[in-house]
């Protein structure tokens, strides 16, 4: 049995990363690792970077074609594509159905796949859709860690 | 209660409109159950059983259990959670009187159809949408609004782009209906069908109880598609308000933007569980915990993910032990369980919560088309007992079709495709052109293979394998038709 089947939590050696000039450009992270009937990444992305062999395959990235554009993030109906892009400063694209939306330039929690609060986060970019898309920046060490936000109004009236 | 602001769903609640509960006037607005209007006014007791007297809450939701009933405008016994609350409607605690009264007349309808469709849910949908393009087709339904449970579905499908893929569930309840608006297809909702006769044609029993209205329906095919019902499970304390089957708490915090109280545990992390627990958040409810008795998570890890990194956790090997509370659900006490499904003493964590979701899996609907005569069997993949079929979904019983959750617990992609199949092999002795249709199906039933090929799809096919086979020995047997 792996962790992730007993916890809902996937370790990062469960999913293919990225080398370090990849991540400097910024590619979506994949953290799908079950098989379930499912392909619109696949669809949604405009450079065929990602491939899957049938519909109950893993999805495959191809991360010299990814350039991050993020599009993948509001197709995949498990929310489970990220797009990290890590230089001085990490920047993670993700997923974020719950209200209230935080505004650009607000300070939030960066929670991990625990839903653990691990460090600040500044909002950079609120892309409002059928799935609202936020970027965050926080310290690069937390590029893997950072997965969700906690949207506080206590410090941000 | 009610829900003000959701990030998903917009809530276009009706007029606002005063109705009467043993005597007390509340608000409700037009649009909603009686059940939703009066759990949104803090009403959580519906009724009290009848030896002991003990509370009632509502548990299904959606017009399958008997939770809920109560008596409407002097009618007892009225389906609370699917009845639409009306001006000045009088709801009273059923008097458990069942002493010959005089109930207002029935007014007697009779319709005629090629083909009745039996449930508006996903499978109904299509089998609809697929029959009306060749026949004459009558759809019926008991809830207020088509689309089944997908009304309360607020998640993005999975699937291919030909199962509508990355869409959620309530666009896809209005793409069916639109489409289905398109079509010639007579819509009969508020009806539930009560029986079936054969009559040489198939005969159904419509009835609106509160309309007064009887409906002698005669066709000459019948799709049932009457999805599944919520399973009970066994521990102390299940029968005190605040113990909900999931699908019940989605309804109404889905549909009628009520919420079930302000922080709820969910018994069972399959798929229906771990959604919940999201939609829960999204509602602004806290979720304190999931539990589930099996070692491992049950639904989809992207569905756990996504609620883990909200920071519910789940805890698998554990199940509930009690509910406790004066009344209504105050908290709950659950434990680890041991290789042999055994509590383990001293694991006991006491859980406060003011409500507790069953999503310990489904059981098909088949009370109904088991009247037919179509043979029914039970199949532990399937779910329970489900009627036999063949590839085309044809039962035992020549012309009645089933489709959907009825047909094997799965879902509602597969519900669709089925529902489709259905409608186009009901429709089959209608036409000249049969190659084209059976070529159509043929693609459909490759589709439902394909998606039936991965892991989660080893359960559904052992279970159509066997629905199949089963249904072969049954005709061989009887030298087929």
């Amino acid at each position: 049995m792996k962790k992730w089947e007993v916890e809902g939590v996937i370790e990062i050696n469960d999913i293919d990363l990225p080398n370090e000039e990849q991540l400097k450009k910024g590619v979506a992270i994949i953290e799908c690792v079950q098989e379930i009937p499912c392909n619109p990444c696949v669809d949604a992305c405009p450079l065929n970077a990602i491939t899957m062999e049938n519909i109950n395959a893993l999805p495959k990235i191809d991360y010299e074609k990814c350039i991050g554009c993020g599009k993948c993030i509001e197709a995949c109906p498990g929310l489970a594509i990220f797009v990290v892009k890590v230089n001085e400063k990490a920047l993670i694209m993700l997923p974020y159905e719950f209200l209230p939306l935080p505004k650009e330039g607000q300070k939030v929690k960066a929670l991990n796949r625990q839903g653990k609060e691990i460090c600040d986060a500044i909002v950079k970019k609120v892309k409002k859709g059928k799935t609202p898309i936020i970027t965050i920046e926080v310290p690069p060490q937390y590029a893997m860690e950072a997965r969700n936000i906690k949207v506080c109004f206590i410090h941000n009236p | 209660m009610r829900i003000k602001e959701h990030p998903i769903i917009d809530f276009k609640r009706g007029k606002e409109i005063y109705f009467y509960y043993n005597g007390k006037k509340l608000k409700a607005y037009e649009g909603e159950t009686i059940a939703a209007a009066l759990y949104a006014n803090g009403i959580k007791i519906l009724s009290h059983s009848l030896k002991l007297k003990r509370p009632r809450g509502f548990f299904c939701g959606i017009g399958k259990c008997s939770s809920c009933l109560m008596k409407v405008n002097g009618i007892p016994n009225i389906r609370t959670c699917i009845t639409l609350v009306e001006e000045n409607m009088i709801v009273e605690e059923n008097d458990m009187e069942l002493t010959e009264k005089n109930y207002p007349k029935c007014e007697f309808k009779k319709i005629e159809t090629d083909i009745a469709v039996v449930g508006g849910g996903p499978a109904g949908l299509n089998a609809a949408i697929e029959a009306a393009k060749y026949a004459r087709v009558l759809l019926i339904d008991e809830n207020n609004r088509l689309g089944g449970q997908l009304i309360k579905q607020t998640h993005k499908f999975f699937g291919g782009k030909e199962q509508r893929a990355g869409k959620r569930g309530i666009e896809i309840a209005k793409e069916l209906e639109e489409k289905i608006k398109e079509r010639n297809v007579k819509i009969l909702l508020n009806t539930s069908i009560i029986g079936y006769y054969d009559r040489g044609y198939h005969f159904l029993v419509g009835a609106n109880n509160i309309k007064r209205i009887v409906y002698e329906i005669k066709a000459n095919k019948v799709i049932f598609a009457t999805g599944a019902q919520e399973n009970m499970l066994i521990f102390d304390g299940n029968d005190l308000p605040g113990v909900y089957g999931a699908g019940g708490v989605q309804t109404l915090m889905n549909v009628y933007g009520v919420k079930p109280g302000n922080i709820g545990i969910i018994i069972g992390a399959g798929n229906v569980g771990l959604i919940l627990a999201y939609q829960l958040l999204q509602a602004g409810v806290k979720v304190a915990c999931i539990v589930e008795a099996m070692p491992k998570i049950g639904g989809y890890f992207v569905h756990a993910a996504k609620i883990r990194r909200c920071g519910v956790p789940i805890y698998t090997s554990h199940s509930i032990k009690k509910a406790y509370g004066n009344k209504c659900v105050e908290g709950a006490i659950i434990a680890k369980l041991d290789e042999k499904w055994n509590f383990i003493k001293g694991s006991e964590k006491n859980i406060e919560c003011d409500f507790i979701c069953l999503a310990v899996g489904l059981s098909p609907s088949t009370r109904l088309v088991a009247q037919t005569g179509a043979d029914i069997s039970f199949i532990n993949e399937a779910g329970g007992w489900v009627a036999l079929h063949n590839e085309y979904m044809e039962t035992t019983k020549r012309g009645i079709y089933v489709a959907g959750d009825l047909a094997n617990i799965e879902e509602a992609s597969t519900a669709m495709l089925e529902g489709k199949i259905a409608g186009l092999h009901a429709i089959i002795d209608f036409v000249d052109n049969k190659s084209s249709i059976m070529k159509k199906i043929e693609e459909y039933m490759k589709e439902l293979e394909i998606f039936r090929e991965g892991y989660f799809g080893i359960r559904p096919k052992k279970a159509k394998e066997k629905i199949i086979r089963r249904y072969y020995e049954k005709m061989g047997s009887r030298g087929g038709y």
